[in-house]
């Protein structure tokens, strides 16, 4: 009877939390839609200088894309596997993630890094301005879930999957999902916008 | 070397003017006797354990009560300096103030008011009341609650921050428009400290909302639907969810303003394609919702007042609702009306001031509610009523200014004059100021167990009505006649200076009433045993779930949750018999240092980021990431008080409580201390410690 109530009680608390984490991505989500206006609005301000169109690598962003959208379907397998309890499974699906997303990272840095190297830097102009910051903002949230991501493993393998780690590893996953939205968003309106 | 320990900070940062010396000779008097207090009364372990790390919602109230209070004197004090420089400064004459210092001082001022005074009393009566009105235990996250008021007192220390190092604020007005606002221009740390103060108090506030929502939305009573929830909790719902919704805006906002000056990004320069009218854009889809955020719970309180005041629930309980619905819905859809001559044309303009005149309507249907409400009900004029009806007089003529400023021609007009100014204070002091006071007589008896006193109370609250009327009524009669607003100068031959100097009088009688304010509370105190409140914890004859527990409400605030039937929850209790009580097991979160902590981090870094301590920002970046994998990952944060625990709780408690009188006898006001008894009790005290050489013994 005590026990019940007990679990009743954490499955209340796990529905409230799941439901605040829900809405902390809305607000997220809201800071990435004043990044998307504020290119929306200041793209054409190149001040002379080259435009997206001569300066993006269209197979580089299909790439990058390409990478994220698989790393989105590993970490559903991942739950996948975590909901049925298959600790070696989980862990094995969210290294894949983890590895996909870091390849992620590395191309979004080389492409910054060759940018920057052509002179093309976030003080060029108002369109650079707010393509890096922009773009950057997602990449700082990749870092981010990935440190997550990495810790979560650790304590994974440390103390295997009770229910406090199930909603602990789905607002994670939740989380990647979230920034997978929000890249197809970049990669539709930042790159295929500048070919268009 | 110099450069990667201190950053920009050199010794020409501390304070070498009369102001930046005087405040920061304030702050550490302070500190020192406040910890000399504590230390004599060893209190630090009871205020960390009791105060500081508690995420009881109750005592996190009361310190956002308390905070709000302190800024309210130091946003008060900056109002005099403005208007004493202005009573002065015409003609030959040109003040005692220089235009620079001005512009920092109504700068401060209006974030000051907005964030840290309205912003404080709001959320501490969110935090006492709500659980209690919707018969909750605690909230949803009690972690994030105590991180978002000490991310709110981070921003607090990072507002009053410049006094001690770098002598400056910022001197662009509460908004900071670019590109004024930008390196070019303001080249000192002062639109630093007001982008990181903003930025952390901004999180904080999020973080709360959030969690208010969860709250609310997740964790009612039995019964209690949507639509029998009180209208204060509407209120807050209301404006919690515009929270969620505006208060990104603004990170996001400030970010990119910081970008533009640190790294020297083009979002807003005059330079490089940047477009400085996108900030204003910005800054204002999240300003004009901001102040709505303020009223719509000092609409719910005003609510919840007025029925329990005229003895009858409240008129059209569902148009009241609507009404706060349709509120907070138009207010995401009028920002622009404050740049109307921006330029943007007559299409949008239009647009734009049809919807702004469009939330009047809402806005009037409910105070039609709340007349109707009073109409043929059985008023008490005690003073929370006496508030609502100040409200009402002061927010009409705040409104109606309002509508005017809302067509296009007539703004352009009255765009940046002291009308707009004296529109905007007529809703923000008669509608959200006035709300909290009128909160504060309503809910003191429920916060302490004693009532305030009444008397000084009456006295307060006429010195604020006649101030508030010849500090602003001039205003209004300025703006007409050209007066543009943050005016440090003027010519002799426009004979404004009588007016002006009526403003500053209106100021000084405000001050008095302040001033009242804090002798009614002072005398409350001391007369605690004849104000004790006897009707176990309904001292107005109340109608909502608060009013069902005990003054103060235990730590659990019910000992068993309430099944919910109507609208007017206690109200239709108190007419059934009462079951038999039972106890039951209760689950309470622990105590927590871990918003102390990342808020200290988080204030670091602030300050490191305004003075570029590149060190100090990644040491307290990786602090605070540990310091949330840490807590996350703990699994340790609840605790369970057995029932017969609670059984003996609660049998104390009974034991200790008055006796039961009823609620009308005591209400005999005439015996409520007076001004002058209370100056006698006082100076009888400071005579007695000196003759008898009290404070040898300290």
């Amino acid at each position: 009877m005590v026990e019940q109530a007990i679990s009743h009680h954490e499955a209340e608390a796990n529905d409230r939390v799941m439901f605040g984490f829900w809405i902390y991505l809305m607000t997220d989500l809201l800071m990435f839609a004043v990044l998307f206006a504020v290119y929306a609005v200041l793209h054409r301000n190149t001040v002379g200088g080259e435009s997206g169109h001569e300066l993006f690598s269209l197979p580089l962003a299909l790439s990058g894309t390409l990478l994220l959208l698989t790393s989105s379907f590993t970490v559903g397998i991942a739950m996948i596997a975590a909901r049925r309890g298959n600790k070696t499974q989980t862990l094995l699906w969210f290294g894949v993630t983890f590895a996909l997303g870091l390849a992620f990272l590395c191309l979004e840095l080389w492409e910054f890094s060759t940018l920057i190297g052509e002179g093309q830097t976030m003080q060029t102009n108002a369109f650079l301005s707010s393509f890096f910051v922009l773009l950057g903002t997602h990449g700082l949230h990749i870092i981010f879930g990935l440190l997550w991501m990495g810790i979560t493993m650790g304590y994974i393998i440390k103390r295997g999957l009770n229910s406090n780690m199930l909603r602990k590893l789905a607002m994670l996953s939740l989380f990647w999902h979230f920034l997978d939205i929000v890249w197809i968003f970049i990669f539709t309106i930042v790159y295929l916008g500048a070919f268009v | 070397m110099k450069e990667l320990l201190v950053g920009k900070l050199t010794w020409d940062s501390l304070p070498h003017e009369w102001t930046t010396i005087g405040g920061t000779f304030t702050i550490i008097l302070t500190g020192i006797i406040l910890s000399v207090v504590l230390t004599r009364t060893k209190r630090w372990k009871w205020l960390w354990k009791e105060w500081l790390t508690s995420v009881d919602p109750k005592k996190i109230g009361i310190m956002y009560f308390i905070a709000g209070g302190v800024m309210l004197l130091r946003g008060g004090l900056d109002a005099l300096m403005i208007w004493l420089q202005q009573a002065l400064s015409s003609g030959d004459s040109q003040g005692y103030l220089s235009a620079q210092h001005f512009q920092e001082i109504f700068t401060a001022h209006g974030n000051i008011m907005v964030f840290f005074v309205a912003m404080a009393f709001i959320f501490g009566l969110i935090n006492y009341i709500v659980p209690l009105q919707i018969g909750a235990r605690d909230l949803a996250s009690p972690l994030m609650n105590t991180l978002g008021f000490w991310l709110f007192i981070g921003g607090i220390i990072m507002v009053n921050m410049f006094f001690v190092f770098g002598g400056e604020y910022a001197a662009t007005g509460w908004l900071a428009v670019a590109p004024l606002s930008g390196k070019e221009f303001s080249p000192g740390v002062g639109v630093d400290y007001w982008i990181w103060s903003l930025m952390i108090s901004g999180v904080g506030t999020t973080l709360g909302a959030i969690n208010f929502i969860m709250t609310i939305l997740k964790m009612r009573a039995p019964g209690m639907t949507l639509f029998k929830m009180p209208l204060f909790t509407w209120g807050s719902l209301c404006s919690m969810m515009m929270a969620v919704t505006v208060f990104p805006l603004l990170t996001a906002t400030l970010f990119l303003v910081y970008f533009d000056r640190a790294l020297g990004t083009h979002f807003f320069t005059t330079i490089g394609g940047g477009d400085p009218m996108m900030y204003t854009n910005l800054i204002w889809m999240w300003g004009h919702p901001e102040v709505y955020v303020l009223i719509l719970p000092a609409f719910g309180v005003f609510s919840e007042v007025v029925s329990t005041f005229s003895r009858k629930s409240i008129a059209s309980y569902k148009s009241a609702v609507f009404g706060m619905i349709g509120v907070s819905a138009f207010a995401l859809s009028v920002w622009l009306h404050h740049f109307f001559t921006m330029g943007a044309g007559a299409d949008v303009n239009a647009f734009f001031g049809v919807m702004t005149m469009v939330i009047a309507i809402p806005t009037s249907v409910l105070v039609f509610n709340w007349i109707a409400t009073m109409y043929k009900g059985r008023i008490r004029f005690e003073t929370p009523m006496l508030w609502f009806l100040g409200f009402v007089a002061v927010f009409a003529i705040g409104g109606i200014s309002g509508v005017m400023l809302a067509v296009p021609p007539i703004n352009f007009q009255m765009h940046n004059s002291l009308f707009l100014v004296a529109h905007f204070h007529s809703t923000v002091i008669g509608g959200v100021l006035f709300g909290v006071f009128c909160a504060l007589s309503y809910w003191f008896p429920k916060f302490t167990g004693f009532r305030l006193n009444e008397r000084l109370g009456r006295y307060a609250f006429w010195c604020w009505i006649v101030g508030f009327c010849m500090s602003f009524i001039p205003m209004y009669v300025l703006g007409f006649m050209g007066a543009s607003r943050r005016l440090n100068h003027y010519d002799s031959s426009t004979g404004w200076q009588p007016l002006f100097i009526l403003m500053l009088i209106g100021g000084i009688v405000i001050a008095v009433g302040v001033a009242l304010q804090l002798a009614q509370i002072l005398a409350s105190f001391i007369q605690k045993k004849r104000l004790l409140d006897t009707t176990g914890g309904d001292p107005w004859d109340g109608r909502s779930l608060e009013w069902s527990t005990p003054s103060p409400p235990p730590f659990y605030n019910f000992v068993t949750i309430p099944k919910i039937t109507s609208s007017d929850a206690y109200w239709e209790m108190k007419k059934q018999i009462l079951p038999k009580r039972s106890y039951e097991d209760i689950h309470m979160p622990k105590s927590t240092g871990v918003g102390i902590y990342i808020s200290i981090f988080a204030t670091l870094a602030s300050f490191a980021f305004v003075w570029d301590i590149i060190w100090l920002i990644v040491v307290s970046l990786i602090a605070i990431i540990v310091i949330f994998v840490i807590r996350g990952f703990s699994e340790d944060s609840e605790y369970i008080i057995p029932a017969h625990e609670v059984q003996r709780l609660e049998e104390a408690r009974i034991a200790k409580a008055p006796i039961a009188t009823n609620a009308h006898e005591n209400n005999s006001s005439e015996e409520d201390m007076g001004l002058r008894e209370l100056i006698m009790v006082v100076y009888r005290f400071v005579m007695d410690i000196i003759k008898n050489k009290r404070w040898k013994k300290w």
